[in-house]
């Protein structure tokens, strides 16, 4: 058999064949929801971790709940993620049914707003202090002057670093097999058990997160650029 | 001492330490209504902290400061209040770099609530017009002048209708060509009847446009008087020792 003969019949029976190619695409489809979501629950608490310890740096208030910051910091980062997810599945939500991939979106969200968390206050602590003097002098209470001066600057400063999370995140869930979850990795697994040819359907799901990746990759470039256009 | 209308700040016993550093130590001084008051003093003596007292940008060890008959320095005050009639104008200008230079004006009194969109932009245009920057309203801070920026930055506080400004060396960061700009319309202020309270090292504005001036060392009041007895009739031997240096 020829090279292209070979290709046309590996592609036929590891996709197309048994419409298996759907695995792959519904896998895909896993993915984005669940690193959306946890995306938007790690950017939620990634930035209330971080207005916290940065206030909490800056002014001594907030003990408390720094405290509490500091903890969850230290559990998140310092067990895998891997484990987080199966305690998520498996002791905090075993005995509630809960759809699976809010499960997994709140085990990697909760996992990434501890990373996320980092970034921000870096992004914060970045911001000059003057800022945040000149909108106290104006009359501006400590939350507007976070909100409307410190925390657009911080964004524009760690957006790069806030797209790098977005993509381990992207990269991390192929874990959500593990609770059972169909995702991208887990499809491409299945087809893999069905026609017991391991290259095809691994290597297109790579290529898949890769493009993924790519395409990120590519908007942030462009968005960033665009930011600095904007100012400074 | 030209005292000209009511007390409008009254600094008693303010002392600032940061850690063992004693940088302020027992201030008293009363600022009235119309006064023009220069702070001048070496680098390091705590010009910059009693500037920043003044509106609990520092929080003061001791003492008392009374705006406008009350007590700031009392925890239980509402400190954000008073701090939008008390406009301050920094040495880096601190202009907010992700909003235009209208928007840097209009910021405050929108968020406060004190006026509508329409007229914030109504009377930032005007203000802009007045120091002659009404083209640049739509344009980021980063495209100005370093002149352009600390007038921008004037008008921004002047928005808030302050009863009293504020001036930690406005001109320092400058490139010498701007610091003229700067210094004129901080004059055109003056005549307008704006109190001010302004840290610098111009001695020429201390002299020709303030009504008092005060001289800081180690930490205390070392002399204050009439620009015109301060400067041809010193009598503190620090103060003599400083303006040989610095005339
Ligand atoms: N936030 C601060 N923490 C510690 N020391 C400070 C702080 N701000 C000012 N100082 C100290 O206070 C002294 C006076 O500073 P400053 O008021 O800025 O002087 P000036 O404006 O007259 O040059 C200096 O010794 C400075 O190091
Ligand atoms: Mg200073």
């Amino acid at each position: 058999m020829g090279f292209i003969e070979s290709f046309k019949e590996g592609f036929y029976s590891n996709f197309i064949a048994g419409d298996m190619y759907k695995w792959l695409l519904d896998g895909l489809k896993t993915t984005l929801i669940l690193t959306v979501l946890a995306l938007i629950i790690g950017l939620i608490i990634g930035f209330l971790v971080a207005i916290i310890r940065s206030s909490h740096d800056k002014t001594g208030k907030l003990r408390i709940p720094n405290v509490l910051c500091v903890v969850y910091l230290t559990v998140i980062r310092g067990t895998p993620t891997m484990i987080q997810l199966l305690i998520m599945n498996f002791v905090v939500f075993a005995a509630v049914n809960l759809n699976r991939i809010l499960v997994g979106a709140l085990a990697f969200g909760i996992n990434s707003g501890a990373y996320v968390a980092e970034i921000v206050r870096s992004g914060i602590m970045a911001v000059d202090a003057g800022q945040t003097e000149a909108g106290r002098s104006l009359g501006l209470n400590a939350s507007q002057t976070m909100r409307l001066i410190v925390i657009p600057q911080a964004f524009k400063n760690v957006l790069p670093a806030l797209v790098n999370e977005f993509i381990t995140l992207l990269k991390e869930t192929s874990i959500i097999g593990y609770i059972g979850m169909q995702d991208l990795t887990k499809g491409a697994m299945m087809i893999q058990s069905r026609t017991f040819n391991a290259f095809w359907p691994l290597i297109a799901a790579a290529l898949m997160y890769l493009v993924l990746v790519m395409l990120l990759t590519f908007c942030m470039n462009k968005l960033e650029k665009r930011l600095r256009t904007n100012e400074r | 001492m030209s005292v000209s209308g009511n007390v409008l700040l009254e600094v008693k016993g303010l002392k600032k330490y940061f850690g063992d550093n004693k940088v302020l130590d027992g201030i008293s001084t009363e600022i009235h209504q119309g006064e023009v008051v220069t702070v001048i003093g070496p680098s390091g003596s705590g010009k910059s902290t009693f500037l920043r007292s003044l509106n609990l940008l520092e929080t003061p060890t001791g003492g008392q400061i009374l705006f406008e008959g009350v007590d700031i320095t009392d925890p239980k005050v509402d400190i954000n209040r008073h701090r939008q009639k008390i406009g301050m104008v920094f040495q880096q200008f601190n202009l907010f770099p992700h909003k235009t230079v209208r928007e840097n004006i209009m910021l405050a009194p929108i968020t406060l609530g004190l006026m509508k969109e329409e007229e914030a932009k109504e009377k930032a245009d005007e203000l802009l017009e007045r120091i002659g920057l009404l083209e640049k309203a739509d344009t980021y801070p980063n495209m100005l002048s370093g002149g352009q920026k600390q007038r921008v930055a004037i008008v921004r506080s002047l928005i808030m209708n302050p009863d009293v400004m504020l001036f930690d060396e406005p001109t320092s960061a400058l490139d010498p060509e701007m610091v003229g700009e700067v210094l004129s319309l901080m004059k055109e202020l003056a005549e307008s009847g704006m109190t001010m309270v302004v840290v610098t090292h111009e001695m020429r504005f201390a002299r020709e446009v303030s009504t008092r001036v005060i001289f800081i060392d180690e930490g205390k009041i070392q002399e204050e008087n009439s620009p015109k007895e301060f400067f041809e009739h010193p009598k503190n031997p620090r103060l003599c020792d400083f303006l040989s240096k610095v005339l």
